[in-house]
């Protein structure tokens, strides 16, 4: 997994600075768009775990990002000291779960039996009244000990989306400089000659599944606060699709890929919302474009 | 079996692929600080014989032990622990990482549960391992080549410190000379020889000059099963694997 060196790290940190002066400067839309984006890097970030590092490729990541923002709803309005370890923990015992029965399979096997138990989650919230029903749930927001007024609101969410991000971000990157970073890469270039090798090949996958799950969950904690609202739709294949495209978008290579996957990825959504009805069309056309002329996504711009 | 307790020894394997039997109760012992070599033509089994001990394959009959424990059960990765080093016939290298990288990951597997949090750079018993490694195979120049540059040559030596950075106990190598050239082979020999002088190990070999000149135990397979086993001189001077086997090339 390559990481940001220092220069990287600076341009990456200069443009957390220009997040956090937002407030002074842009529309609560763009705004609460900046936070759909942060949300979106911290999810696609936290699966990077499993698919950049470890050659992983899930589809039930976005069954732990929506465990993570259903918990905040089972908690109904319960501080946030306790909703966010709350949410990863949660998040991160489905995956410890599933993680074990589906790491049994290699590449397509794996691939699909991510599909089929992300799945069965998906309608675990969407056919029973557990989550409050098909058509999604408001949520009490958790209580962050200071009142935060509707107009407040988009500033303070944005400055609490870049924090979590931030954190995330650091401590992965922490994460892939330790001989625990550079196992699961081992394990991505090849996973035989690991084991021939005496490594645990089944325990590393496991502990960056269980990791991966439960930063999702982080993740599905700060958009179940940021939106005060969570459906099953959260919990759908299609969302983890969609973050392996930001991966792929962004560069699978790196560990800051997802990061500039999401932005980008949001970015064209809203401009191509505002020009057009068809924004899928202009979606796919730039991914395309995008995969086909940067073979390792926009973190390997001009390499 | 000697005075001295085998450091891996295998009785009775046998290993079947559908109808064809490609490992037919196959015994022998290494003796420890000696090179064993298993020699036979193309589709005799060795490489099932060597997959059978690395633990690739399990056996369907037959134990293996390792310093006096049945490590019939084990997987491989467990035996790579309990300390069987393997370098595989078709190279099995990190293509993307450096060659430094490779070998520390090699020399990394001995580190368990939270010390894995460790810098990866940072452990110097690894390093030591893994440099070590790089210095007893001859490359150490490479160190931060990425290893899916290097030559043939440099790519076999690299394969075998892969097994050696893990300081296993006993060596299996399949065919360490596979695919040279006549330039090439030089200084894997020199590295056969020395690694021969004193470590348990295995090796399957093709050439003949390079068995006889570094393994103090030779086994002949045929088709699957031992045709004959012992010195090199009484192996040479036997009338069957004569017949069956160094006739043939002659």
């Amino acid at each position: 997994m390559i990481r940001a060196g220092p220069w990287g790290n600076a341009l990456l940190g200069l443009g957390a600075l220009v997040l956090a002066s937002m407030p002074y400067w842009a529309s609560p839309y763009h705004m609460q768009l900046a936070s759909t984006a942060l949300i979106a890097a911290m999810f696609a970030l936290s699966l990077q775990v499993l698919t950049g590092a470890a050659g992983l490729v899930s589809l039930a990541h976005a069954a732990f990002f929506g465990l993570g923002a259903y918990t905040v709803h089972g908690l109904v309005g319960a501080s946030i000291l306790v909703s966010v370890p709350a949410a990863m923990l949660v998040a991160g015992i489905a995956a410890a779960m599933i993680g074990k029965l589906a790491l049994r399979t290699r590449g397509f096997y794996f691939l699909m039996t991510t599909l089929a138990f992300g799945q069965m989650l998906f309608f675990l919230f969407h056919d029973t009244p557990l989550g409050g029903g098909a058509d999604g749930v408001f949520i009490t927001r958790p209580d962050m000990f200071w009142t935060v007024s509707k107009t407040a609101r988009p500033a303070v969410f944005l400055l609490l989306n870049l924090t979590a991000l931030s954190l995330m971000y650091g401590g992965l990157w922490w994460l892939m400089g330790t001989m625990f970073g550079h196992a699961l890469s081992g394990i991505r270039v090849n996973e035989d000659r690991m084991r021939a090798m005496g490594h645990d090949v089944q325990r590393l996958k496991r502990a960056a599944f269980t990791l991966a799950g439960a930063l999702a969950g982080l993740a599905g904690h700060m958009a179940a606060l940021t939106d005060a609202f969570v459906s099953p739709e959260t919990l759908g294949w299609h969302r983890s699709a969609e973050a392996l495209l930001m991966i792929l978008l962004g560069g699978l290579g790196a560990l800051h890929g997802p990061i500039l996957g999401a932005f980008a990825l949001t970015l064209i959504r809203d401009l191509g919302q505002s020009i057009t009805e068809r924004q899928r069309l202009v979606e796919g056309v730039v991914i395309l474009a995008a995969v086909l002329l940067l073979r390792r996504g926009l973190a390997g711009w001009g390499k | 079996m000697g005075e001295m307790t085998a450091t891996l020894e295998a009785r009775g394997l046998t290993r079947r692929f559908g109808g064809l039997v490609a490992v037919a109760d196959v015994s022998l012992s290494l003796t420890p600080g000696q090179a064993h070599a298993v020699i036979g033509p193309n589709g005799a089994g060795k490489s099932t014989l060597i997959n059978l001990l690395s633990g690739a394959l399990s056996p369907h009959e037959g134990t293996i032990h390792l310093n006096g424990a049945d490590i019939t059960a084990l997987p491989d990765w467990r035996r790579a622990r309990a300390g069987i080093g393997r370098g595989f016939q078709r190279t099995h290298l990190f293509p993307s990482l450096t060659v430094l990288e490779n070998v520390r990951l090699a020399a990394q597997s001995a580190i368990r549960g939270w010390r894995l949090l460790g810098g990866a750079r940072a452990d110097p018993t690894t390093l030591a391992h893994a440099h070590a490694a790089l210095e007893q195979v001859g490359l150490p120049s490479h160190a931060t080549d990425l290893a899916g540059t290097l030559s043939h040559g440099q790519s076999r030596l690299l394969e075998i410190a892969l097994a050696l950075a893990t300081r296993p106990t006993v060596l299996l190598l399949d065919e360490p000379l596979a695919g040279l050239g006549f330039e090439e082979t030089a200084p894997v020999v020199g590295l056969l020889r020395r690694l021969a002088a004193h470590r348990t190990m295995l090796l399957v070999e093709h050439d003949m000059d390079v068995v006889f000149a570094v393994a103090r135990q030779v086994t002949v397979m045929v088709d699957g099963r031992v045709l004959e086993s012992g010195t090199p001189a009484t192996i040479r001077a036997s009338a069957a694997v004569r017949d069956a086997y160094l006739g043939h090339r002659a």
